[in-house]
């Protein structure tokens, strides 16, 4: 009889955990059927964000989890997850589009015939090797990186943010081969789609781009990645690796004594972090049907700190509900409210000091709600007491002392 | 796993010394490129590393400021930069608009004008830079630091949209009063009047904060904060003066900065992220805190900067200089964490 109670206490529990988010996601797959009567409403009607703006939403928002992982779970600040939204990009023109057609080969391509020059591949295997591939920058850029202190770490970063957009933008003459075809770009990229005999078979799209359905397909995949980004981020969370991640946050020295290895976790954040930085890049630049270089500055990788940041550092909910809010502002909503101020008579335009914005929304939080509208509780507690984020020992150099603050213990 | 692997065979390399040699190797591969370069053309060569030094100079200017903060903070002030560019943008306007120079203004008007806008912004900056310590910086103090660092990123983001909206998005100049002429040549290689003028104003600025900072008492205070903030709080030094005395200064060093920049490019609003990016790059070079290091480093940084714009033997070019200074840093953190002339300390290692 009690362990019948108990049970059915645990199942309301359960439904009280699941309820919520499951309604999130019911509302969110059923955006398509009403968003245009929501557009049709008197006065918020303008504000209701179109099906493609809200797909650029979600892969930014997808960056935003992504980026939470490192920032957020492990707590190095990385200020050039740009690099890797790039790195997923370019893979997606190198291996779906005709930038290299010296060489003719196609592996489940949709939509194009087959005698087109160049590589295409699937988009659906391209999306899964930009992340692999961008897990394996991630690592590259984290060996000799991530043994240097927070602040240092990202300044590196930076620097790695930099670097890899310049280089895909002087890289159109590689020892006179063209890589990245220059300031220009890679245009047109494969289009996403389950070809001819899928579609006969299941009904599936052919492919999105000349599908009179294009926006709504995109946005149900877009949403379907974030799913699955976020299901992982969770489930990462709580696993033995997120527990290690949070444990190096807050206490370094005290993480190493009890065994967590510590270079081998920073550098799981960062290729797991990468990871879905390359996939959203994937997918954006097959959506956007192009790789372009001016799309990759430092900017971006505030932007998506910003995001994190403004949600809550750690906390999932907090990544989704910052990178949708941002992502708005960003896509549409400042647009919006700028004609709205254009129509009132005054001149300004929001757009234009989008970073300046995003800059204020940064300080702004820092000072006064640190831990982000959707607190994470471990975090909130780091922030009031405070972390030990200078090790007693310096691990890397047997024997010696850092200059830790006594006060820290 | 293949990432612990990794891991592994790199401590194990470092461990056996060759990260070291690698960092020679590099260094070797540097030297052979810069005596080529010379064989090629020397007087080239001397008159590009002219223009080095003199860039370099102002580098060192800025460079100044980041490591003034950070040695007393541990905080890299990326607003930094930024504030160098509004302090330029106001300063075209100051030159142009309110004093009216002009190019064919007399020597002592020119002197006078000069020497009046030097003095106001450099104030003005000064008392920029302190309130943007007392609104973003101070509350955080005793938060985590990368708290501070993330609230001064987007210090920098505002500050840069100020610019942007008192500025726009045009290039500002100042005509060029001090005449872009031959002041001197020797031996065929010539160095123009006004980056003459920029040595004759970073010099002075130079040898006036190595004064202030070793001589004075405030400047014992600021070293004192800098090694030991609460021993020094005890010892009865007013610590949160001396920050503001920390900040006012690098404020100032930005305005002078600005100016000499001014005296030989266009300005805009984001001129500063870059500038930015390389004075700090050029004080971690020269070890972060280390006030002569962030000069040779900014030295170091102008003169690689300019040959590799200028030279032609095997040379990147301009299209690759923003990669090149970042290599630099990140060559320096991984190996040598703490700089050419900085202590070895935990921070970096």
């Amino acid at each position: 009889m009690i362990d019948r109670l108990r049970s059915m206490d645990l199942d309301r529990k359960r439904l009280k955990r699941l309820g919520l988010p499951l309604a999130v996601i019911l509302v969110a797959f059923l955006y398509p059927s009403y968003v245009e009567s929501l557009q049709g409403l008197p006065a918020i009607g303008d504000f209701v964000p179109a099906l493609g703006s809200m797909v650029i939403m979600i892969v930014f928002t997808m960056m935003a989890v992504g980026l939470n992982i490192v920032v957020g779970y492990a707590g190095l600040l990385d200020l050039g997850y740009v690099a890797f939204y790039a790195a997923g990009a370019y893979m997606a023109a190198w291996f779906a589009s005709q930038q290299f057609d010296q060489w003719t080969f196609h592996f489940g391509s949709v939509g194009i015939s087959k005698d087109v020059p160049g590589i295409h591949l699937s988009i659906w295997l391209v999306i899964l090797m930009a992340g692999i591939f961008t897990m394996l920058v991630g690592i590259l850029i984290g060996l000799p990186t991530l043994r240097l202190r927070g602040d240092y770490l990202a300044i590196v970063t930076l620097g790695f943010g930099e670097i890899i957009p310049q280089f895909v933008r002087n890289g159109d003459n590689v020892f006179g081969f063209d890589l990245t075809h220059g300031t220009f770009g890679i245009s047109p990229i494969d289009s996403p789609g389950f070809g001819e005999s899928l579609n006969g078979a299941l009904g599936l799209p052919v492919s999105y781009q000349q599908s009179f359905d294009r926006a709504r397909l995109f946005y149900l995949t877009a949403l379907l990645l974030l799913l699955v980004t976020v299901f992982c981020s969770v489930r990462l969370r709580d696993s033995r690796l997120g527990r290690a991640w949070i444990a190096i946050r807050e206490d370094e020295t005290a993480a190493a004594a009890m065994g967590v290895p510590l270079m081998r976790t920073k550098t799981w954040s960062y290729a797991l972090g990468a990871f879905f930085g390359g996939v959203a890049g994937a997918f954006y630049a097959s959506f956007k049907s192009g790789a372009f270089p001016a799309d990759f500055f430092f900017n971006i990788s505030v932007f998506l700190l910003c995001m994190v940041i403004l949600g809550g550092m750690g906390s999932v909910w907090g990544a989704l509900l910052g990178g949708m809010i941002l992502g708005y502002l960003n896509v549409e909503g400042l647009a919006t409210i700028g004609s709205k101020f254009n129509e009132a008579g005054v001149n300004f335009d929001p757009t234009k000091y989008q970073f300046g914005i995003y800059g204020f929304i940064i300080v702004v939080m820092m000072l006064f709600r640190p831990s982000g509208l959707i607190t994470e509780r471990r975090h909130k507690q780091e922030l009031e007491e405070g972390t030990a984020d200078t090790p007693h020992y310096d691990v890397t150099h047997e024997g010696s002392d850092t200059d830790r603050n006594p006060s820290d213990d | 796993m293949a990432a612990a692997a990794l891991t592994q065979s790199l401590d194990r390399l470092r461990k056996s010394g060759l990260t070291d040699i690698f960092g020679y190797a590099l260094l070797a591969v540097f030297a052979v490129w810069l005596i080529g370069n010379f064989v090629q053309d020397p007087k080239e060569f001397i008159q590009v590393g002219l223009i080095g030094l003199t860039n370099g100079l102002i580098f060192g200017l800025v460079a100044l400021g980041y490591t003034l903060v950070y040695g007393i903070l541990q905080l890299i002030n990326f607003a930094h930069g930024d504030v160098f560019a509004l302090s330029g943008l106001v300063a075209s306007t100051m030159i142009v608009s309110v004093l009216g120079l002009e190019k064919d203004a007399s020597v002592l008007a020119i002197l006078g004008g000069m020497l009046l806008t030097l003095v106001v912004i450099m104030a003005l900056f000064a008392f920029v830079n302190v309130t943007i310590e007392f609104v973003a910086y101070r509350r955080l103090r005793s938060a985590p630091r990368l708290a501070a660092l993330i609230t001064a990123i987007g210090m920098s983001f505002i500050v840069q949209n100020v610019s942007l909206a008192l500025y726009d998005v045009n290039f500002r100049s100042v005509p060029s009063f001090i005449p872009r002429s031959e002041a001197f040549a020797v031996a065929g290689i010539s160095y123009s009047w006004n980056k003459l003028a920029v040595v004759a104003i970073t010099l002075p600025v130079l040898v006036f904060l190595t004064w202030f900072v070793t001589s004075t008492k405030q400047g014992k205070a600021m070293r004192a904060v800098a090694q030991d903030t609460e021993a020094s709080a005890m010892m009865g030094i007013d610590v949160n003066r001396t920050i503001s005395v920390t900040f006012a200064i690098a404020g100032a060093l930005a305005g002078a900065a600005a100016i000499v920049y001014l005296l030989q490019f266009n300005m805009r609003y984001d001129t500063g992220f870059e500038l930015g990016l390389i004075a700090f790059t050029a004080a971690v070079l020269g070890g972060i805190g280390n006030l002569s290091g962030a000069v040779l480093g900014a030295l170091v940084i102008g003169f690689i900067q300019a040959f590799n714009e200028g030279l032609t033997w095997y040379t990147p070019g301009s299209d690759w200089t923003r990669s090149i200074v970042f290599g630099i840093l990140i060559a320096i953190l991984v190996f040598r964490p703490e700089g050419l002339l900085g202590e070895r300390t935990p921070e970096g290692a």
